[in-house]
C-alpha cells in the first residue's frame, strides 16, 4: 500500500511536469530540478487532490518543496 | 460560449461556429432558442451543442466544465458573455437586485473561467479567454450602478488574468460593447431614446450583435496570439 503511493505520486509528477519517470526522485525539487513555476505547483496540488480524493489546505500546500514531500503527505493523510 | 441563447451571444456562437468552432451554446433558461443558436450553427455546417446551467452557481458551472470536457476533451476558447441587465437607482436599490447583478454578470465570467482554467492553459497554440464588458462599465450609467460595477469588476479580472496565465500561452481579453440593438438595449431603451443616441455616435447608427461578434472572433484566432489584457471597445466611437 504504501510503495503504491509512491508510485502513483511519481508518475503524477512525471505527468504534470512532462518528464520521463526516470527523472523523477524522490528528492526532486520542484522548483529548481522540475523547473516547476507557481503555476504548476497549484496544478500539482489539485492533481494530487483529485487523484487521492484529498483536500489540501494552502498552509499545507506551501511546505511541499520536493517530491518526497508529497509521499509522506499523502502518506500521512491515508492513515 | 456563454449566454448564447440571444442577442451577442448567439451572434458569436454562430460566427464561431462558422470559423470551425466545435461550440457549446450555454443558456440559463431559454431552451427553445437556444435549439435555435445550435441549429444555425449546424445547418452552416458547424459543430454545436446546446448546455443548460446557471453561470452564477458556481457547483453547477464545475459539474458542466466536467461533463464539457469528458465529452469534447478539452476547452481552448472561453467566451463569458452571460449577462442580465439590473436597472436601479442606488436610492432605494434592493440588495436582491445588487447581488443579482453581480452573481451572474461578474460571478459568472469567475465561475466559468476557473473552472476551465486547467483546459485553457494546455491548449496547443494557446488558449483564449474574451470576456464581454460593456460601456457602461467603462463609463457609468444613471441608473445601472450594480450593473456597471458588475461590468467593472470583469475587466479588472480580465488583466489580472492576462497577468496570470500569460506564461501558458492563454490571453485574456474584454470586449466592451457600446449601444448594440438586442433584446436587453430593446427592454431598456424607446425607440426615441435611442434615435438621440445615435446623434451622439460618430459612426453614425447602433451597434449589431455581428459587430461584436467580428471582434471576439478575431481575438478568439491564432493571429491575436500578441494582444492581452485589452478591452477591444466596439461602440462605434461612443466613447474613446
Amino acid at each position: 500500500m504504501a510503495e503504491n503511493i509512491e508510485e502513483k505520486v511519481m508518475k503524477i509528477v512525471a505527468e504534470q511536469f512532462e518528464v520521463p519517470l526516470d527523472k523523477v526522485a524522490l528528492n526532486s525539487l520542484f522548483m529548481d530540478d522540475l523547473k516547476a513555476d507557481s503555476l504548476s505547483v497549484v496544478e500539482l496540488v489539485l492533481a494530487i487532490e483529485e487523484a487521492f480524493g484529498l483536500e489540501i489546505p494552502d498552509e499545507d500546500a506551501e511546505k511541499i518543496k520536493t517530491v518526497g514531500d508529497v509521499v509522506n503527505y499523502v502518506k500521512a493523510r491515508a492513515k | 460560449m456563454t449566454g448564447a441563447s440571444r442577442g451577442i451571444g448567439r451572434a458569436i456562437a454562430i460566427a464561431l461556429g462558422a470559423e470551425g468552432a466545435c461550440v457549446v451554446v450555454n443558456y440559463q433558461s431559454n431552451h427553445g432558442k437556444a435549439a435555435e443558436t445550435v441549429e444555425a450553427i449546424t445547418s452552416a455546417g458547424g459543430e454545436a451543442k446546446a448546455l443548460q446551467f446557471d453561470v452564477s452557481d458556481g457547483a453547477a458551472v464545475e459539474a458542466a466544465m466536467k461533463q464539457i470536457m469528458t465529452e469534447m476533451g478539452a476547452i481552448h476558447i472561453l467566451v463569458n458573455n452571460a449577462g442580465v441587465a439590473v436597472n436601479t437607482l442606488t436610492l432605494g436599490a434592493k440588495d436582491a437586485d445588487f447581488k443579482r447583478a453581480l452573481d451572474v454578470n461578474l460571478g459568472g465570467t469567475f465561475h466559468c473561467t476557473r473552472a476551465a482554467l486547467r483546459s485553457l492553459m494546455r491548449a496547443s497554440g494557446g488558449g483564449r479567454v474574451i470576456n464581454v464588458t460593456s460601456i457602461v462599465g467603462e463609463i457609468g450609467v444613471a441608473g445601472q450602478g450594480p450593473y456597471a460595477a458588475a461590468k467593472a469588476g470583469v475587466i479588472g479580472l480580465t488583466k489580472s488574468w492576462a497577468r496570470e496565465y500569460a506564461s501558458r500561452g492563454l490571453t485574456v481579453n474584454a470586449v466592451s460593447p457600446g449601444v448594440i440593438d438586442t433584446d436587453m438595449t430593446a427592454s431598456e431603451m424607446s425607440e426615441t431614446r435611442k434615435a438621440e443616441l445615435v446623434k451622439t455616435i460618430p459612426i453614425g447608427r447602433i451597434g449589431t450583435s455581428d459587430d461584436v461578434a467580428h471582434a471576439v472572433v478575431f481575438l478568439s484566432g491564432p493571429k491575436s496570439g500578441y494582444i492581452t489584457g485589452q478591452v477591444v471597445r466596439v461602440n462605434g466611437g461612443l466613447f474613446m
